[in-house]
This record gives C-alpha cells, structure tokens and sequence, in this order.
C-alpha cells in the first residue's frame, strides 16, 4: 500500500490557535481525493494523533479536493511538552500513512 | 466601494516593493496590515514583547509611513508588536514617533489598547460573563492573578472608532486577524459578509494568491461581494487559491468567529474575472451575541536547556536506555543536592534523531548517523534552573552506557553546554468574554507626532 503523501500534492498541518491543530490533505484530481476520502478512516487519523476519536473534525471538501480534520492540539501550544510550536511536523503522520 | 491595500501578511515578513508602488497608484482608502498573531508562541505576549528585530521593523514601517503619505489615507495596524499587548503597542508607537521626526512628517496617531485589567475579568468571570470556548483550559481566579499579560481580540468596532478619530496611523493591540481590513468597509455599508470574508482572505497578504512572498494584494469591497487583486506583476489570485485560504489555520474552513457574529462562507461563490482577479460573493455574515475573545499567558517556571551530540554508533544505538539513565541521575541529584521537592521540577531528555518532533506519536525507528541530546530543566525559579543545569552537564558530557567501561566524552557544540532561557510562559485563556458596549474593554488615544 502506497503511502499518502506520494499520492497527494501536499500534506499541510498547522496549529488553529493555541488550542487547535489543522491538518489538509491537498489532492490534485478528483479520483485521488475519492480515493484518499475513502481510504482515511476517522479512527485511523483519531489515532494517529493520539485524540479521540468524538473530537475529530472532519470536512471533504470536493470544490478543493481537499480532506481536511481538525484536533484539539495534542500537547497545548508552548507547553513545557509541547514539542512542535508552529504544529506543521504532525503532517508526517498523515503523509506516511499507508493507505488503500 | 472601498478598496483597501494590503501589503504584507505580517510586518517584518517583507513584500515586492514595486507592487506595493502600484498599490498606493491605485487610490486605496486604507492600507492595513497585521502586526502578528499567537503563531510564535506564548512568550511574546507573556512578556509583552516583538518577535521581529526593531531595525526590521523600523525599516518596513518607515516604506508603510511613507506610502501612506503618499496614498494620503489612513494606515492600520492590528496586533502590533508581535503580541498585541499594551507594551508592544508602546513600542511601535516609539517606532513611529521616531519615524516621523526623522522624516519630518506630522502626524495623528491613534493608539487602541487591547491590555485587560485582571479586575475586569475576574468580575467577567464570576459574573458568568466569560466562556470557554472548545479545548480551553480550566480557569479560575489565581489563574487570571498569574497572567502576566492578558489582551482582548478587538473587532470592526474598537478598530473604527479608531479609524473615526481621523488619525493618519493607527496603531492597534490585540484585534482579531480580520478587524483591520473589514473595519472600513463595514462600516462604510459595504455587504457585511463580503467584508469579513475579503478581510481573512487578505489577511495574510498575497498567501491566497500564486506568490504568497510577493506579499501585495488590493481588495475591493462593494454592496454584494469582494475583488481580490495581487500587486506583484507575476502574481495571479484564482478561485482556488482564494477557496483554499480559509482552510489555513482555521479549524473550521467555512465559519470563521468574530466579535459580535460569524461568517459563514458556506454558499460563497468565486469566479475569475481574469487571470489575476477573482470576484466573491454569497459569504454571510450572521450577527451573534457581543463577545471578544481573549488571550492571556502566565509564567509556569524557568528553564535551562543543555546540547550535546552523541555519534559513537554503541551510544547511538543503546541512546534511549541511556538518555533514561541520566534523567533518573539527574532528578535524584537534583532532589538530593538542591532540596527541591520531585513534583517542583522537571528533567526531560529529548533525542533529536529519534523521536525529539513527535514524542510518543513517532512511528518510525530508524537508527540514525548521530543523535542531538537535548536536555530540558524546568524549576521554580531562574537560578535553580542554572544550578540544574550545571548538574546535568557532566552527564551530558561523560555518561557511560555501563559501569565497566572507559569513560566517554561526547561533542559539546559550545561552552557552557548549557543555555539560560528565562521563562517558560503558557497560553492560559482561550475564553471569550460578554460586552454591552464594544468599546468599554479598549483604551483609545490620539497623539500629534514629528514635526512639520
């Protein structure tokens, strides 16, 4: 199974503020946004970021072919254990995801 | 109509000289520009402070005065000084009386202060006045008394009444992103979702176009909707770049809160008028309860961090077992040395090669070249934050992975190993807090500076 990110334009993830963390799933066509709409699971990205699942927000977005999920930020903002102050190295998780 | 020249997502972030030229030839009404955000991190506002250097600042700001001469219509900053706090307000303020005096321009300054006493929102809060917006952290009196800054998010409101004093400059604390750029043309009748949506697609300069560097874009504002014009020759806005704005950095791409409603881009509409415009329209604006969010961050300890570089492929491969080692070593000098309590302090070892972005999420385990060791010491205070750190220094420098071998030594990039980083701020509000009158939580002020 091919990994995200070689089939997307862009993975992108940036905090929304100090309390959220934004992740789009950029695809250039609509058949690879079907696919990566398809084949990214709720629980799968719920996991992967280590929330629960119920706090997931997600949009599919087909005007953009865009998949799009929001979080609670794993680790607030500028905590001390907040590893990541501007949030984009989450989008890895995302782009090394195997999928269908 | 009105038009409104942005040159820049941010100042200090720079932009195409010559499209800000084209903008000022073009008659704006107003020129607005964002000063900051909370992108950077909790310490700015916590210490009230810039994170771009003063002489970058200087610089930039001095081409925005001299544009705004030029153009002869006010200028807007929102969220000056990085943070937005009175205190950055009050630097950039110096900026521009320094400015003004060197260029020999007088000048009507306003200042709008966004700083909010402590009383006010502790009574905001115990008169069920302040809420908890999604994710915000539990909150209670002593909380608010720690802050060291807290600011309120202005709107179009605070950032008209500004506007209305007639003054050249404008020099705004905290606003929301949006206030400054839809703050003229709401209040000049423009259709009111089409101004709050124009102003956070515009928001961050030409980001929402094809050269997001080139920083230049013209908005204009009429009775149904938005144009949005990048300055830069080479520069295109399309539907989708446009479309695409308002997933960035919002949890929600099509609802966008504001003080006093939200947006609600849902319907909009984008088309291309050629190959460098594009026209919106349909955005909705959805009038709400009066409510300006707020920020704060308070000071949670002192830190000192040490670096050192471990490359024996023996220590790289056994490095957790290894860095877990001198934690607990260096927790239990600490507690035995210093006489600090365990729960007063903090050691933590992050292994830059492995794992040091994502911690527990890392799902890759690859043995890299050389591993970067980066010792992290939280106490109460400053100083026992450096005696901290100058008991984990050794270790760094000479731990062993066992007791029978000879003693290694590890690259230390610099001396000391070990950096002072003052304090450790946090974010400690994302509530927002009820107004009968927009105005009453923000301090306006007009100044005369230079000198004709």
């Amino acid at each position: 199974m091919p990994e995200l990110g070689s089939l997307v334009s862009k993975v992108r993830s940036k905090n929304a503020g100090p309390f959220w963390l934004t992740i789009d799933v950029f695809c250039d066509d609509p058949t690879t946004y079907t696919r990566v709409r398809e084949g990214l699971k709720d629980a799968t990205v719920a996991r992967l970021f280590g929330v629960e699942q119920q706090l997931l927000k997600r949009f599919d977005i087909p005007a953009l072919n865009v998949v799009k999920f929001s979080v609670p930020r794993p680790v607030v903002q500028g905590t001390r254990a907040d590893r990541d102050m501007h949030g984009a190295g989450w989008a890895c998780l995302l782009e090394e995801l195997q999928i269908d | 109509m009105t038009r409104v020249l942005v040159p820049a997502g941010a100042l200090g972030l720079g932009y195409d000289r010559e499209a800000l030229e084209r903008g000022v030839a073009n008659h704006p009404d107003i020129i607005a520009i964002d000063g900051g955000s909370t992108d950077s991190g909790p310490s700015y506002l916590g210490r009230g402070v810039s994170k771009y250097s003063r002489a970058s600042t200087k610089v930039e700001w001095r081409e925005l005065m001299q544009a705004r001469a030029k153009a002869g219509v006010p200028l807007v900053i929102g969220t000056a000084g990085t943070c937005g706090a009175d205190a950055a307000v009050d630097w950039l303020f110096d900026i521009t009386r320094e400015i003004a005096l060197e260029e020999g321009m007088k000048v009507k300054v306003a200042t709008l202060k966004s700083g909010q006493p402590k009383e006010r929102v502790k009574a905001a809060l115990g008169g069920g006045r302040l809420h908890a917006l999604p994710a915000a952290p539990d909150i209670c009196e002593a909380v608010v008394d720690d802050c060291t800054n807290i600011v309120a998010l202005a709107g179009v409101e605070q950032v008209a009444a500004a506007i209305a004093t007639g003054a050249d400059i404008v020099i705004a604390g905290r606003t929301t992103d949006t206030a400054i750029i839809a703050a003229l043309p709401v209040v000049r009748g423009d259709h009111a979702g089409a101004a709050w949506h124009g102003a956070k697609v515009g928001e961050c300069g030409a980001l929402a176009t094809t050269q997001p560097n080139s920083g230049v874009i013209q908005i204009d504002f009429d009775a149904t909707g938005f144009t949005i014009e990048p300055m830069a020759a080479d520069a295109a806005a399309t539907p989708y770049t446009v479309s695409a704005h308002m997933l960035y950095e919002n949890s929600d791409p099509f609802i966008l809160h504001e003080p006093g409603g939200h947006l609600d881009v849902t319907r909009s509409d984008y088309e291309a008028l050629d190959g460098r415009r594009v026209r919106v329209e349909g955005s909705k604006w959805v009038p709400g309860r009066y409510t300006v969010k707020l920020e704060g961050a308070r000071i949670v300890g002192y830190q000192t961090v040490g670096l050192a570089v471990v490359r024996e492929r023996r220590y790289v491969q056994h490095v957790r077992e290894w860095a877990a080692d001198i934690e607990a070593k260096v927790r239990d000098k600490i507690i035995a040395r210093m006489g600090l309590a365990a729960d007063a302090f903090n050691v933590e070892i992050r292994l830059i090669g492995m794992d040091a972005t994502l911690g527990a999420l890392e799902n890759r385990h690859d043995v890299p070249v050389e591993v970067g060791i980066l010792g992290i010491l939280t106490c109460p205070t400053a100083e026992q934050a450096a005696e901290a750190g100058k008991i984990l220094n050794p270790y760094l420098l000479h731990h062993p992975l066992t007791e029978d071998e000879p003693m290694p030594t590890f690259a230390f990039p610099f001396s000391p190993a070990e950096m002072q980083r003052g304090a450790l701020y946090e974010f400690c509000l994302n509530h927002v807090m009820e107004l009968d009158d927009p105005l009453s939580a923000f301090v306006l002020e007009t100044h005369e500076v230079g000198h004709a």
